[in-house]
């Protein structure tokens, strides 16, 4: 299997942070937030691998710092230290050193991300078919007649009715923005998606056939992504490997499966038994 | 105007005092060095209000000289308020400076919405008076990400807003202020041009300097370099079209030509009338015609 990401060490700090930060926060202790400097270890020391065309899961309550591992990948936020490398074919991109040229380019032409909420995605001021052409513009698509064909493509692709694709993505419903979102992160065949709690708030048959288009354009593209939730629903039906986190540390990870049917850790046996 | 240019001898020639207009010179030179780049300068406060072309004015008063011969245009004519203002101003505070209303015979035109229809020459600068300096700001209304948009030559919500335009009415619907992407790089607002003289920006033998006096910018589009409008390929840049209904070009009421930017105005018995925007322009096709 070819490797397309590897994160070592990473740790992200809101707040000065003080040199006993890592040592005085963390599951043991039950706490994330510093006793000597108050500041928050959203994550710390975290690594992870990923391969062409597999999802990970990645599984904790709110405030585990779930989201803030995705974020720094996709450079929302700017990691306290660690290395990411993520590999193209036969180039390398050492994620954390790049400027913000070279970031930019990798979010517009490598990566692709799907936001719990559909308003941190999506453009709402502008239609569902110019949200999904921005993405196909960054990408240096010149051409009016092909970037209507492929958002019309895309929108068949997530069954978002294409006779609506000119309309304000405000007037859909939570599924179908999402569907939009995830039309408009899929629009340049990014080898890399995450894809933030996305169906989190979405009734149960929104939810079945969102996880099941997700899963569809895996087999289909071959697309690697991180799964962010804390649904285990959800991570039974797409993940393959899981990581389970826990105040900033990974606490487990291994095969979804073994981690469901034999967790290890006492968090993770809770998690599991909770479980409706 | 004697009693006048005495009462101003405390002033020094071009009214603003050297350090200012050594500092807009700057200002230009970088902004030619970097074509497109909208380059911040201090902007001074004049004896009129921001927005009548202190921008402008102040680029005049900069690198105008004794030798100098001014044209003031405002929307293609010499002899509409903001044009006969700025002139007498100008004539005012810099002594021994001519004026004139002929395209070919100035050697530094400042204009307000239009750039002359005769071709500008290489000893000729063109000022422009800019009210909003920033393409982007339609698109981001904070001007930190738009500077880094800038720097990253990140166009592509500019062209999202044309992809809409043409969605809702099958064609860009901008009329003037067209977003032109300069020498490859930087997208600039050509100041309230219409779209029929964007393509005079391209290859531009003459300097056209651009300032926006209430923004505290200056910016250039350099000799001999490219101006290409933003479009989709299938969907290519045009200029405004002069025809009428049954397709025939019109022509200028007055000089008959039918090359030019025409205005529309209302005629004696309420039906429309179309003359020439560029009046320097229609007087001398007027001159051709007769002779």
């Amino acid at each position: 299997m070819e490797k397309i990401l590897e994160v070592r060490n990473l740790s992200k700090v809101f707040g000065k942070g003080c040199p006993n930060c890592f040592e005085k926060t963390g599951p043991e202790l039950n706490t994330n937030i510093c006793p000597d400097c108050k500041s928050v270890v959203a994550a710390h020391d975290l690594s992870l691998d990923l391969y062409k065309g597999e999802i990970l899961g990645i599984m904790g309550e709110s405030g585990s710092g779930k989201s803030t591992v995705v974020k720094n990948l996709f450079f929302d936020q700017d990691p306290t230290s660690g290395h990411a490398i993520f590999y193209d074919d036969d180039k390398q991109y050492d994620l954390f050193s790049l400027n913000a040229a070279q970031k930019r380019h990798l979010r517009n032409h490598h990566f692709g991300m799907v936001y719990q909420n559909p308003h941190l995605g999506l453009n709402f001021g502008i239609s569902s078919g110019g949200n999904i052409a921005e993405r196909l513009l960054m990408n240096d698509l010149r051409n009016y007649k092909e970037i209507r064909e492929r958002a019309r493509e895309l929108l068949e692709r997530t069954e978002v009715l294409t006779e609506r694709m000119d309309e304000l993505p405000k007037n859909f419903s939570g599924g179908m923005q999402q569907r939009v979102q995830i039309a408009k992160a899929l629009a340049i065949n990014p080898p890399m998606l995450y894809l933030d709690e996305v169906t989190t708030g979405l009734d149960l048959s929104v939810q079945a056939k969102i996880l099941d288009l997700i899963l569809e354009i895996q087999q289909e593209m071959n697309t690697a992504m991180i799964v962010v939730t804390h649904d285990l629903g959800v991570v039974r039906l797409l993940a393959g490997r899981t990581i389970v986190m826990k105040y900033g540390r990974i606490i487990e990870s291994g095969l979804t499966d073994q981690i469901l049917e034999d967790p290890q850790h006492a968090y993770t046996q809770r998690l599991v038994a909770s479980a409706l | 105007m004697t009693a006048m240019r005495k009462a101003n001898a405390a002033y020094p020639f071009g009214f603003l005092d050297e350090y200012a207009k050594k500092e807009v010179r700057r200002t230009v030179l970088k902004a030619i060095a970097i074509p497109g780049y909208q380059v911040p300068y201090s902007s001074r406060e004049m004896p009129m209000g921001r927005g009548f072309g202190t921008g402008g004015l102040q680029l005049t008063l900069s690198i105008i000289g004794e030798d100098d011969t001014l044209k003031v245009i405002d929307q293609g004519s010499d002899d509409s308020v903001n044009a006969v203002n700025l002139r007498s101003f100008i004539e005012m505070t810099c002594d021994g400076i001519d004026t004139t209303d002929i395209t070919d015979k100035a050697n530094l035109i400042q204009s307000r919405h239009r750039i002359p229809e005769k071709p500008l020459r290489e000893d000729q600068i063109i000022v422009l008076q800019v009210p909003y300096p920033d393409p982007l700001v339609v698109v981001e209304p904070s001007e930190d990400k738009r500077k880094i948009m800038h720097g990253e030559a990140d166009y592509s919500r500019l062209l999202v807003k044309l992809y809409e335009d043409i969605v809702k009415f099958d064609e860009i619907t901008i009329s003037h202020r067209y977003p032109t992407c300069i020498n490859g790089h930087y997208v600039i607002d050509p100041s309230p041009i219409p779209r029929w003289d964007v393509p005079k920006l391209h290859q531009s033998k003459a300097l056209v300097l651009l300032g926006a006096g209430r923004e505290k910018k200056i910016y250039a589009v350099p000799p001999y370099t490219d101006a290409e409008p933003l479009a989709f390929d299938d969907m290519p840049f045009r200029v405004e079209s002069f025809n009428d209904e049954n397709g025939q070009r019109r022509c200028c009421d007055r000089c008959g030509d039918d090359t030019s930017f025409l205005d529309e105005f209302d005629g004696q018995g309420g039906e429309k009338v179309y003359q020439c925007s560029d009046s320097d322009w229609c007087r001398e096709q007027s001159i051709a015609k007769g002779a």
